[in-house]
């Protein structure tokens, strides 16, 4: 089993008409991704390569019965994108777009919690979500990747992701899931979701968590691995070496003063019995040595 | 992106948070022209973006012409903890009864905003929130319910500030939190927020950062271009659009992603060496990004060679190797390469590179051999 997609999510994509709609659009299509519709309110009537473009999410989910939404638009309008989704009654969101405010997400977040609990957001800024051998929403190389299990991946990092299943390929070792949490302030879905989800999916027998610098999402998921997981981890925290008050990239990695280091993410994680690597290309051995390979 | 105190009293008063009259100038004559205007006594405050101005000297009370003209004198050229002074903000000086600290942020754990408000101000607020963290009342805000006045009432009696500031207090956080939502502010701080003898609630200083995301709902913020305090390297990583934070070492670091580019900084120390900089070149890392990126580094007289640490997605690693070496045609690079590449097409990538392998472009196919080579290369 896969966490979040399978081939069977039926995925609207907001923003299909676009560049990199299209291009991602086709690409997550090719590779068996249920994509049913695309939406744009000034191309609507239109069609991408057979994919019927309509104006709202609202058509897309009474026309095509879309359930899931891939929004990649630009910043400005994708705070609106992804509130117009849950509207309309979509259960799964994947946002990858990069640069909304801060305050956008922070109002999104507590829009979607309080007034449709169910559906889940995952981003924004995020890599999105691979399910190897069913599915790909968003930017993962399924190149690199490996279906049939029993790996987990969740990472704020998407290249850091991608090198872990690459590591894991080579290793022989497939994945169930690769979910990018993306590298903003207030991600749609945490670490603990994700963990929960993996320690619940009978085909995951292991979980490599790869976090960063800022924020305090790691320690948090270091106390729930102490209490809910029972699958080993394998953690990698980027950013042990990063000055504070410099942002590194991303709009979340940023160590202000003595909170969101590294040092104090890795250590938490090791207290809870996780392996932690000290750099990205251990992660593969890591995992062998978890399962026993 | 950090606003000067200046800047930071400018935009509340945009809101209408209560603030002192002023006037900011580069010059010593500018000083006594605005004192001149407003009337003594005023204060004389250097404009660094750093904590410790008043302990530095680089804030000073005159009360006519000539103790402006000396104290304008000293603090313009001022070198405070590495931040050289050359704005002042001349306001007038205030009475002062009290001193409180307000600020609000985000709280990222509980995703909402969280405010803060001391009877304790005027001082170091982690100093009071780690040695008497009771002294602090905080409030977290739902973003979607806002602040009303009734909530902001009762959390400026919790934080037990003289009734006297009440109404004043009330009114000023409410404005605060408008200037941080409206104003797009990932921290809105007044330390010290300080009552008058007459009862007037007043923002002091003002320590502002807005959240660059949201620029482009904001263009009044396009007078604060241009005043952050970049070296040449980072605005010339910044025209070019690259992820780049200059840091003090010799190896130069180019690669695909923020969090590659974070471990390759990471692997570069733990092997012993000193990262030149931070730079992300995005997911593509085509011949175009490689050129610009190249350029940048190339620019940094320190650098004495450059790891170039890509994982090939959707770029296929042939595509990058071919891009690196197109590069190399168009940059004439003052310091050796080291290449590692993994990922997709990985072995016809390395095989692009070994062809064109010297003492000026190395390729090691794994990440800590590579950047064990690259040190050892950068001490040589």
């Amino acid at each position: 089993m896969a966490v979040f997609l399978t081939e069977k999510n039926r995925v609207a994509v907001a923003g299909l008409t676009g560049k990199q709609g299209t291009f991602y659009g086709l690409r997550n299509r090719a590779y068996g991704t249920n994509i049913v519709a695309g939406t744009s309110p000034n191309k609507a009537g239109t069609t991408v390569e057979g994919i019927p473009v309509y104006a709202t999410m609202k058509e897309a989910v009474e026309k095509e019965q879309a359930d899931t939404a891939f929004i990649i638009v630009p910043a400005s309008v994708a705070a609106a994108s992804i509130l117009e989704a849950a509207e309309a009654g979509i259960g799964f969101i994947v946002c990858v777009t990069e640069h909304i405010p801060a305050h956008e997400q922070a109002r999104v977040y507590n829009i979607l919690k309080r007034h449709y609990p169910t559906t889940r957001l995952l981003g924004p800024n995020c890599a999105g979500i691979l399910s190897p051998g069913k599915a790909n929403i968003g930017f993962t190389p399924s190149e690199v990747a490996l279906p049939g299990g029993p790996v987990g991946i969740v990472s704020r990092s998407g290249t850091l992701a991608y090198q872990a299943l690459y590591e894991l390929t080579v290793a022989g070792i497939g994945q169930t899931t690769c979910v990018g949490i993306g590298g903003d302030p207030v991600p749609g879905t945490s670490f603990i979701d994700a963990l929960e989800a993996f320690q619940a999916d009978p085909e995951t027998e292991a979980i490599v968590m790869i976090g960063e610098i800022g924020g305090t999402a790691e320690e948090e998921a270091a106390d729930y691995i102490r209490e809910h997981v029972t699958k080993p981890v394998v953690a990698y925290i980027a950013g042990v070496t990063a000055p504070p008050g410099k942002k590194m990239g991303h709009a979340g990695a940023i160590v202000s003063g003595n909170k969101g280091t590294a040092k104090g993410k890795m250590a938490a994680l090791e207290a809870v019995g996780a392996r932690v690597a000290q750099n990205p290309t251990e992660i593969g051995g890591l995992v062998a040595q978890a399962l026993g390979r | 992106m950090d606003l000067f105190e200046y800047q930071g009293k400018q935009y509340f008063a945009r809101y209408g948070i209560p603030v002192s009259d002023g006037d900011v100038t580069t010059t010593v004559e500018g000083a006594v022209a605005i004192a001149e205007r407003i009337g003594y006594p005023v204060v004389v405050k250097a404009q660094v973006r750093v904590g410790g101005r008043g302990k530095a000297g680089g804030i000073q009370i005159a009360k006519d012409a000539a103790e402006v003209r000396h104290h304008a004198g000293n603090i313009l050229g001022m070198d405070i903890k590495g931040h050289i002074v050359r704005r002042l903000w001349i306001e007038q000086a205030s009475n002062i009864a009290e001193e409180y600290y307000a600020s609000f942020t985000l709280d990222r754990s509980k995703k909402q905003h969280l405010g803060m408000l001391s009877a304790q101000g005027g001082v170091d607020i982690e100093e009071v929130a780690a040695k008497n963290p009771e002294a602090i009342a905080t409030i977290h805000v739902d973003p979607v319910d806002g602040l009303d006045e009734a909530t902001t009432r009762a959390w400026v009696k919790a934080a037990k500030l003289n009734p006297i500031a009440e109404e004043g207090a009330v009114a000023l956080l409410q404005k605060l939190y408008t200037c941080y939502i409206e104003g797009d502010c990932t921290l809105a701080e007044i330390n010290p927020l300080i009552l008058t003898p007459q009862g007037r609630v007043h923002a002091l200083d003002a320590k502002v950062s807005l959240d660059e995301a949201a620029a482009y709902r904001h263009p009044e913020w396009a007078e604060f271009e241009g005043m952050e305090s970049l070296d040449e390297r980072e605005r010339a990583a910044q025209e070019k659009d690259l992820q780049y934070v200059g840091l003090e070492g010799t190896v130069g670091i180019i690669a695909n992603g923020a969090g590659l580019a974070m471990s390759t900084v990471d692997i570069v120390n733990q092997v012993g060496g000193a990262p030149a900089n931070f730079l992300d070149i995005g997911g593509g890392a085509n011949a175009d990004r490689m050129v610009d990126a190249l350029t940048v580094i190339n620019g940094d007289p320190n650098v004495k060679v450059i790891f170039i640490n890509i994982f090939g997605g959707i770029t296929r690693c042939d595509e990058v190797a071919n891009g690196i070496i197109q590069a190399l045609s168009r940059v004439q690079m003052s310091a050796p390469l080291v290449v590692r590449l993994d990922g997709t097409n990985a072995a016809e990538g390395r095989a692009i590179l070994e062809a064109h392998q010297s003492d000026r472009l190395r390729m090691i196919p794994d990440m800590l051999t590579a950047a064990k080579t690259a040190v050892e290369m950068a001490g040589a």
